[in-house]
C-alpha cells in the first residue's frame, strides 16, 4: 500500500470549496513536491494528511491508516515541519530534542541515543546546551528538519521548509531531504522555490482547489514546452 | 504519563527562563500586598488638627486631650481667634479645625446644649468625612462620660461593637482583594498568554500534529500555572497572617480548597480567552479589560457593592471574584464552614464548568 492514498478527497468552509475532489497517490520512499499559489487549497489538503482538519467527504489514507477513523495511528506515523519555526527558542538544543522525542512517546533511553547520534550528524555537539534562539537560522532549520524525524516516521510533511533561509543552507537542507527518503522515508514537501520542485521525484500542482498536474519534472516541462518549473507553474496558475 | 511529564518539564523552563513571567508570578504579590497593606489604606492616623477653644476651662481642655487620645488625631496648632482659622487650612497641613464656643462647661450644664463647631477640608472628601466621623465619635463619647458623672437622666447610650473586625483594618478587605485579583491574574491572564503563545510562535500547530491529544495540551500548559498560583495563594495567606494580623478563623483545609477552586475557575477563563484571540497582545489585551478591570471595579474589591445603582449590582453577579471574595472573607473572619458558603461555592464550580463547556466548544469549531 503506498504511503499517501487519497480519493476525490474535498473540504468545503460555508460554500467556499478550498479542496476539490484531488485524488493522488505518493510512493514509498519518494520525494513528492506538492506546489500551488497561496489560497489554491495546499495546507488545507496538507492539513485533511495530517489529521488536523476533518475532511468533507473523499478518502484519504495516510501510512494505511484512514484520516477518518484513525487519527492517532496517522499521527504516530508521520513527522511535520512547518514553514514557521518549530522549535522553542528558550529551550536548548537538548531539551527540544528530549521534548520532541519525549511526546512522540520515546523512552529515555532511545532520546539518550538519538540525541548522541543527531548532534554528531549536525557536528553540533558543542552547542547542545545552546539556547535553540542562539543558533543562526541555517541551522534551526536542519535541527527542525531532523527533530521532525527523530522518531522514525513512514512520511515527513514540510511545509515551505526552507522559508527565508539563504541558498546555500537551502541545498544543504535539501540534501538531508535526499539523505531521509534514502533511508526510506517518504517526504511530501510544498514550497514556493522553483527551483527546488526540480529536485522532487514527482510534482503536483494545484490550481484553485484542483490538481492541475502531477507528474516528474522532466515530463511535465516537455508536456507544456518549457525550460522551467517556474514556465511550467505560470502557464498553469495562470489559468489556461 | 511519560509524555505529560515531558509537556510539564517543559512548561516550566519556559516559565522559568522569562524574566517577565517570573516578576508577574512572583514579584507582584508581594508588591501589591505590601502597597495595599500599607500605603493605600482607608485608614486616617495621626492627621494634624487644629483647636480654637475659646472656652479655656476644665472641660474643653479635657475634650481636646480627649481628641489627641483616640490616636488618630494630632493637636498641630492651637488657635486664638478665627481669623487664624482660614490661614491655618491655607498653610495646608491642618485637615480639621474644632471649635469650641465660649463658656463650654458652663453652658453645657447650665444651659443643657452646647455647640461644637467642626471645619474640615473637603478638598479631599474622603478623608474629611472620615475625620468628622472620629471627632463626632469620641465628641458624643466626652458627652456620655459627662453626663453620667452628673447623672442626667433621659440620655440614650448607643454602643458599638464592630463585629469580625473590630479595629476597622482595611487590611482585612484588601488582603482577600489581592488575593483574588493575583489568582485571577496569574491563572487567567497567564494562561491565556501561555496558550496564545503556542499559537503565534506556530508550535501549536506541531503540538496539534504530535500523538498528544488536544486536552493533554490544554492540561499540560494550565497544569504548572495551577501550581505556582497555589504558591502565591499561600504566599499571599501567610503574608496577611504574618505581617497585618489577619485572623482566619475558619478551616483552613477548607480556605485552601476555595483557593484551589477559584484557579479552576479563572484557568477556564484564560483557556477560554484563549480560544478567541490569535495573538499574546490581544489575548492580554482580553485579560486585562475584560477580566481585570472589571474584577477591580466590581468585585466590591474596592468599591462596595451595596453602593452601586442597581444595574452593576446585577453585573456584579457575573464576576467569579465578587463570590471568591465574599468565600474568603467569610472563611478567615467569621469562621464559616461549608455549609454557611455552600452557595458561592455552587456558582464558581457552575461558572467553572459553563466556561470549561463553551471552550471546548470553540476548540472543536476551530478543528472543523
Amino acid at each position: 500500500m503506498n504511503p499517501i492514498i487519497t480519493r476525490s478527497l474535498t473540504k468545503k468552509f460555508g460554500n467556499f470549496i478550498a479542496t476539490n475532489a484531488i485524488t493522488f497517490e505518493v510512493l514509498p520512499g519518494e520525494i513528492f513536491g506538492f506546489l500551488g499559489a497561496n489560497g489554491a487549497g495546499k495546507t488545507t489538503a496538507m492539513r485533511m494528511l495530517c489529521g488536523l482538519l476533518k475532511p468533507s467527504s473523499g478518502e484519504a489514507f495516510v501510512a494505511g491508516y484512514n484520516v477518518y477513523t484513525q487519527t492517532e495511528k496517522v499521527k504516530k506515523s508521520i513527522g511535520y515541519m512547518s514553514q514557521r519555526f518549530s522549535l522553542y527558542e528558550d529551550l536548548t538544543v537538548k531539551e527540544n530534542i528530549r521534548f520532541y522525542g519525549g511526546i512522540y512517546g520515546l523512552s529515555n533511553q532511545q532520546i539518550k541515543d538519538k540525541t548522541a547520534q543527531l548532534l554528531q550528524k549536525l557536528g553540533i555537539e558543542k552547542e547542545a546546551g545552546q539556547l535553540v534562539g542562539a543558533l543562526p537560522l541555517g541551522w534551526k532549520q536542519k535541527l527542525s528538519f531532523s527533530v521532525a524525524i527523530l522518531h522514525d516516521p513512514a512520511i515527513v510533511f514540510l511545509d515551505e521548509p526552507t522559508g527565508g533561509v539563504d541558498p546555500v543552507t537551502r541545498r544543504q537542507f535539501w540534501d538531508m531531504i535526499y539523505e531521509a527518503a534514502n533511508s526510506g522515508v517518504t517526504v511530501f514537501v510544498t514550497t514556493h522555490y522553483m527551483d527546488e520542485a526540480e529536485y522532487c521525484n514527482r510534482v503536483s500542482i494545484m490550481v484553485d482547489g484542483k490538481i492541475e498536474a502531477l507528474d516528474t519534472p522532466v515530463a511535465l516541462k516537455s508536456h507544456y514546452q518549457a525550460d522551467t518549473m517556474n514556465d511550467v507553474f505560470l502557464q498553469l496558475a495562470r489559468g489556461k | 504519563m511519560h509524555q505529560f511529564l515531558v509537556f510539564v518539564r517543559k512548561e516550566f523552563y519556559h516559565i522559568f527562563r522569562d524574566k517577565r513571567t517570573l516578576l508577574i508570578l512572583f514579584g507582584m504579590p508581594v508588591v501589591q500586598i505590601i502597597l495595599f497593606g500599607f500605603a493605600i489604606t482607608n485608614e486616617i492616623r495621626e492627621a494634624k488638627i487644629a483647636v480654637l477653644d475659646q472656652s479655656h476651662d476644665y472641660y474643653s481642655r479635657r475634650l481636646t486631650d480627649k481628641l489627641v487620645a483616640s490616636g488618630y488625631l494630632i493637636t498641630d496648632q492651637y488657635l486664638q481667634s478665627n481669623n487664624q482659622v482660614e490661614t491655618a487650612f491655607k498653610a495646608g497641613e491642618i485637615k480639621m479645625v474644632v471649635v469650641i464656643p465660649a463658656k463650654f462647661g458652663e453652658d453645657f450644664f447650665h444651659q443643657k446644649k452646647v455647640t461644637v463647631q467642626l471645619l474640615a477640608d473637603a478638598g479631599d472628601p474622603n478623608t474629611a468625612t472620615t475625620l468628622l466621623n472620629y471627632a463626632t465619635a469620641i465628641i458624643s463619647s466626652y458627652q456620655q462620660e459627662l453626663e453620667l458623672q452628673n447623672n442626667l437622666p433621659l440620655t440614650i447610650n448607643t454602643t458599638v461593637r464592630m463585629r469580625y473586625n473590630p479595629a476597622l483594618k482595611s487590611v482585612f478587605l484588601f488582603v482577600p482583594g489581592v488575593m483574588t485579583l493575583i489568582l485571577l491574574l496569574v491563572s487567567a491572564m497567564m494562561t491565556s498568554i501561555t496558550i496564545t503563545r503556542e499559537k503565534e510562535l506556530g508550535t501549536m500547530e506541531i503540538l496539534l500534529v504530535s500523538p498528544l491529544p488536544p486536552a493533554m495540551i490544554i492540561i499540560g500548559k494550565v497544569m504548572p500555572y495551577i501550581l505556582l498560583a497555589f504558591v502565591n495563594a499561600v504566599i499571599i495567606l501567610s503574608m496577611g497572617v504574618g505581617i497585618f494580623g489577619m485572623p482566619i478563623k475558619g478551616s483552613i483545609l477548607l480556605l485552601l480548597l476555595e483557593c484551589v477552586l477559584f484557579v479552576l475557575t479563572s484557568l477556564s477563563l484564560g483557556i477560554l480567552i484563549s480560544t478567541v484571540t490569535n495573538t499574546q497582545q490581544t489575548a492580554m489585551m482580553a485579560s486585562m479589560m475584560g477580566l481585570l478591570m472589571p474584577t477591580v471595579l466590581l468585585s466590591g474589591f474596592i468599591f462596595p457593592v451595596e453602593s452601586m445603582p442597581e444595574p452593576l449590582q446585577v453585573l456584579s453577579n457575573v464576576m467569579p471574584a465578587k463570590w471568591f471574595i465574599i468565600i474568603l472573607k467569610d472563611i478567615m473572619l467569621k469562621g464559616a464552614g461549608l455549609r454557611d458558603i455552600w452557595l458561592q461555592t455552587g456558582i464558581l464550580a457552575g461558572m467553572t464548568l459553563f466556561f470549561l463547556g463553551i471552550s471546548i466548544r470553540n476548540f472543536k469549531i476551530r478543528l472543523n
